[in-house]
């Protein structure tokens, strides 16, 4: 059973990784003239990248690729998304530095943080 | 809702026992040996005073990826191994994520598939169900009227108390499931002035004692709960979240997580997140159930029968 699932899973994730890496990063209009935005994968039900330094007024993006839905939420409540289904994206542009850790509200165990630098 | 029915005292003398109705626990405590041909006795003289109850859980309305595109599908096909049942049950009580992403439609949908039974049901919210602006509101709505707080309350059914929690409001970053001071508290004045001897069934989404750790499977506070329950001699527990058969007994107390009507989750630590099980469609039925459960009067005991869509 369990190989069975792995087997399975491999395959999804590849495909939802190559997906990604051809399509796009659309941001916010107001977003950083930043050439790559940084994006932060929410997959098995982790943040990828669960830490990322970014520059002040970096705009950053979630894309949860798990088959659950997942939020971004600010422990200090500075952003939180909507509910994130399968393929939907969240964007943050931190104009401040500081350090911002988050969590998924639905499944809190999951964490991540953004520190962001002047 | 149920009857309100008086506690019964002369119950008191009997040794209350919660168990699990599976041969395999049976068997693993010797202990229970004398009680249950005791309570068998017992309850041959009274058996007008038995009633089964039935669990479903994680029906997650909405659900439509593999490996199951159609989740109203096998919501369908269990309500009509309810209504199949040759004991009708008095009522069902659903443990959370009625829905996917607690959509309008899909509580409709829910609702009347669930009505079908013909059945009074109680519910508790999932972590799926809280997912509307207002943090569970629409939920609230239409399956938790007259509840207090985040949706919990508690109701007597022929001598049973039944408790319904809510652990999947307002969580905390890095914790587990919650149930958070004010309920706990209602929990406490709830209890203060039954009788030991009263049954009691607690159900809730998310496990209310630690499964795993790693994947959140567990309830922070669920101890203190379970603290207020110690006294009472025959606690039952009942969980979904986890879409899997998990149970226990500690003490008094008989730990019972139901399947899911929707998709089967790994058991814990065997898979590289819990996310949906991607089992062939051939498979699935065998992975999805419901729960049934039986109170003997007397017997002090509620025994648990899960079967699969598939039998």
């Amino acid at each position: 059973m369990v190989r069975l699932f792995q087997f399975a899973l491999v395959p999804a994730l590849s495909l939802a990784a190559t997906a990604f890496l051809l399509s796009p990063i659309p941001v916010d209009a107001h977003a950083a003239p930043a050439a790559a935005a940084p994006i932060v994968r929410i997959e098995n039900f982790t943040f990828a990248q669960p830490v990322m330094t970014v520059k002040r007024g970096t705009t950053v993006t979630w894309v949860n690729g798990d088959d659950i839905p997942h939020t971004v939420t600010a422990k200090n409540l500075a952003f939180k998304s909507k509910v994130l289904d399968t393929g939907d994206r969240f964007s943050f542009t931190f104009a401040k530095a500081g350090q911002f850790d988050y969590f998924c509200s639905l499944h809190p165990h999951m964490a991540g943080k953004i520190v962001v630098k002047a | 809702m149920p009857a309100d029915e008086p506690d019964e005292r002369r119950r008191g003398f009997l040794r209350c026992m919660a168990w699990a109705g599976t041969g395999a626990l049976f068997t693993a405590s010797g202990g229970l040996t004398n009680s249950i041909r005791l309570d068998g006795a017992l309850a041959a003289t009274l058996p007008r005073q038995s009633f089964t109850f039935l669990q479903l859980s994680d029906s997650h309305i909405g659900f439509n990826k593999a490996p199951n595109a159609d989740a109203r599908a096998t919501l369908r096909e269990a309500v009509a191994k309810v209504k199949a049942l040759s004991v009708k049950p008095d009522f069902i009580i659903h443990t959370g994520d009625v829905s996917q992403l607690s959509k309008d439609e899909e509580f409709d949908d829910a609702d009347q598939i669930i009505r079908e039974a013909g059945l009074p049901v109680f519910f508790v919210p999932g972590e799926h169900d809280m997912l509307d602006p207002d943090g569970g509101k629409a939920f609230r709505t239409r399956f938790g009227k007259a509840t207090h707080g985040s949706g919990w309350y508690s109701f007597d059914h022929r001598g049973v108390h039944f408790i319904g929690l809510v652990n999947v409001a307002d969580l905390k970053p890095g914790g587990m499931g919650n149930l958070g001071a004010e309920q706990l508290r209602w929990l406490k004045v709830d209890l203060a002035h039954r009788s030991s001897s009263t049954p009691i069934v607690v159900f809730a989404h998310i496990p209310l004692w630690t499964v795993y750790r790693e994947w959140g499977w567990g309830t922070d506070d669920g101890g203190e709960a379970l603290r207020l329950l110690a006294r009472f001699g025959s606690v039952t527990v009942l969980n979904g979240h986890i879409h899997q058969i998990v149970q226990k007994v500690e003490g008094h107390i008989a730990f019972h997580t139901a399947r899911s009507t929707a998709f089967p989750q790994p058991a814990p630590g065997t898979a590289s997140s819990p996310g949906p099980m991607k089992v062939p469609p051939e498979k699935l039925r065998e992975l999805l159930g419901i729960t049934s459960a039986s109170f003997v009067r007397g017997a002090e005991r509620i025994a648990l029968i899960d079967s699969t869509l598939s039998a």
